[in-house]
């Protein structure tokens, strides 16, 4: 309930108003879960961004993962991060008596929820993807009927970069492309796909080339 | 019931209730009458026009206050729709929030009619105060280009737009019972229907491109057809108006004229950068810069023109 309220009178007015999203290949959004959202990480926005892709009815069924030593640092963040963002708090460094550290995640997904996960693990350089770590190759492994919708986005870097606190609003590009399965091709490959599949969502800003463009406007 | 009266009553309510019937025969025409000949585009454009005419007539012809607020709106969307086109270092971001900032002031003074500071706020003292703010962040490289566009943008997106807003503020011309609505109505109509008949006239007649490397669909023909077309509005909606028939032929000229340079600048734009446009914020339309493109040259143009005259 306060979710749902603070996505519908903050989240969603920062930033569909504030800053203002441009998305292509909304087709590709899953509209239930089990899923997995895999996207670029550059800002504390991009986050608030993926999330407000959904309606506000479900954005309760929406878990990002996030670091725990991060985000569980102190009472009142920790407060925000679990009940009105709802994320997935997961270990950077585990321990053998935590047990698995996606333990949790994996328990949400077969609860069909729908889960944002960033697999370069930190928020980098904006504009520069970083090599992807295992962990959503570990997860479909696991439960192979899981989709992965691969996402980049840009200008969330911009907005809101790493070490800053002042937010200045510049328009976010949000490319979604069809999602991937995992059909046993191990980890390492099935990484691989997903880092060029985001790489090529990239390129598809970049070069300005995109299945739907625009015809240049007079009236 | 205060609503209806407002928007239908008074010079402007017959000129309101046309453009409603105009978009409506124009809507049934394409969505039902000739469905299987219009694109997709097409429609979407008309679907756009409904909601850019019903905005304007809540945000601008209702109440001077909201239309502070809208007019101040529209230039945050233009000026971030700029910014984000545009590259930037990070160091840009402290000038750019001024810059957003700066629009609250420069809509605040149009609202409370200070003239002087409304005049100067943003070509004087942003001026001034953007390369001071850059000294302190200590960027040296790309000081220029940066603080150029950013002023830039300013100049075009808050200070050009913001006529319109001071121009909903001034009160009746003497003798005449018209003031700053009817006057704001008519120059918004006769840009944005500037727009619309270079591209019907360009359809129909066009053969010479008129800015071949700037805008490949704009024709001399789309120009002149444009330019009499407006002239001749201008006389007949002159009602909206203090203007002799003469004045109003001037104000129709240089409206078609300049509506038709902003448009080009803004393409330059485009060009310069290397986009075709500039967002998707109104569908069928592009972003909104290519919806509000004229009125940057025409809005301060117009100003000055019935401020001269007649204030």
């Amino acid at each position: 309930m306060l979710k749902t309220l603070f996505f519908l009178l903050l989240v969603r007015p920062l930033v569909l108003l504030v800053c203002g999203i441009n998305v292509r290949g909304r087709r590709y959004l899953p509209d239930r879960g089990p899923c997995i959202i895999a996207a670029n990480h550059n800002s504390h926005l991009d986050t608030l961004v993926l999330m407000s892709l959904f309606p506000v009815t479900k954005v309760c069924r929406v878990r990002p993962v996030a670091a725990a030593d991060y985000f569980l640092k102190n009472r009142l963040l920790a407060w925000f991060a679990l009940e009105l963002i709802g994320i997935i708090p997961i270990s950077r460094r585990p321990t053998r008596k935590d047990g698995h550290p996606l333990a949790m995640v994996h328990e949400a997904l077969q609860q069909e929820q729908i889960v944002i996960i960033f697999p370069e693990g930190s928020r980098g350089e904006p504009e520069r993807l970083a090599p992807f770590k295992k962990g959503v190759a570990h997860l479909v492994r696991t439960l192979p009927e899981v989709d992965v919708v691969p996402v980049y986005l840009h200008g969330a870097g911009r907005s809101l970069p790493r070490g800053e606190a002042l937010l200045v609003p510049f328009i976010i590009d949000v490319r979604i492309g069809p999602p991937l399965r995992y059909a046993g091709q191990g980890h390492a490959r099935f990484v691989a796909e997903l880092h060029d599949a985001i790489c090529r969502l990239e390129q598809s800003i970049r070069g300005g080339t995109t299945d739907d463009q625009g015809t240049g406007h007079d009236i | 019931m205060t609503v209806v009266h407002d928007l239908f009553g008074g010079r402007v309510g017959p000129v309101i209730l046309s453009i409603l019937v105009i978009l409506s025969a124009v809507t049934v025409a394409v969505f039902f009458v000739a469905r299987n000949h219009c694109s997709l585009e097409l429609r979407q454009r008309v679907r756009s026009w409904w909601i850019i005419v019903g905005l304007f007539l809540i945000g601008a012809m209702l109440n001077a206050t909201v239309a502070m607020i809208f007019f101040g709106l529209i230039s945050y969307l233009a000026l971030k729709e700029y910014f984000t086109l545009i590259p930037t270092r990070r160091t840009d971001r402290r000038i750019i929030f001024y810059a957003y900032l700066s629009i609250v002031f420069q809509y605040w003074f149009a609202g409370m009619r200070w003239y002087g500071m409304f005049i100067i706020w943003i070509p004087v003292y942003l001026f001034l105060l953007l390369p001071f703010r850059q000294v302190l962040i200590g960027e040296t490289r790309g000081f220029l280009e940066n603080t150029a566009r950013v002023q830039w943008g300013l100049m075009m997106f808050v200070f050009s737009l913001s006529h319109l807003a001071y121009m909903i503020t001034l009160g009746p011309v003497a003798g005449s019972g018209v003031g700053g609505r009817e006057l704001v109505l008519y120059l918004v109509l006769l840009t944005e229907l500037n727009d619309v008949l270079q591209y019907v006239w360009g359809k129909t007649l066009g053969r010479h491109r008129i800015v071949p490397r700037v805008s490949p669909n704009k024709t001399v023909e789309g120009f002149l057809g444009a330019f009499f077309s407006i002239s001749l509005l201008a006389v007949l909606l002159a009602f909206l108006t203090p203007f002799t028939w003469y004045e109003a032929l001037f104000a129709g000229m240089f409206i078609s004229a300049s509506g038709f340079i902003g448009d080009v600048v803004v393409s330059m734009v485009k060009r310069d950068i290397g986009v075709k446009d500039s967002g998707n914020l109104l569908p069928g339309h592009g972003g909104i810069l290519d919806r509000i493109d004229s009125l940057i040259y025409t809005a301060p143009l117009f100003f000055h023109y019935v401020y001269y005259l007649y204030y």
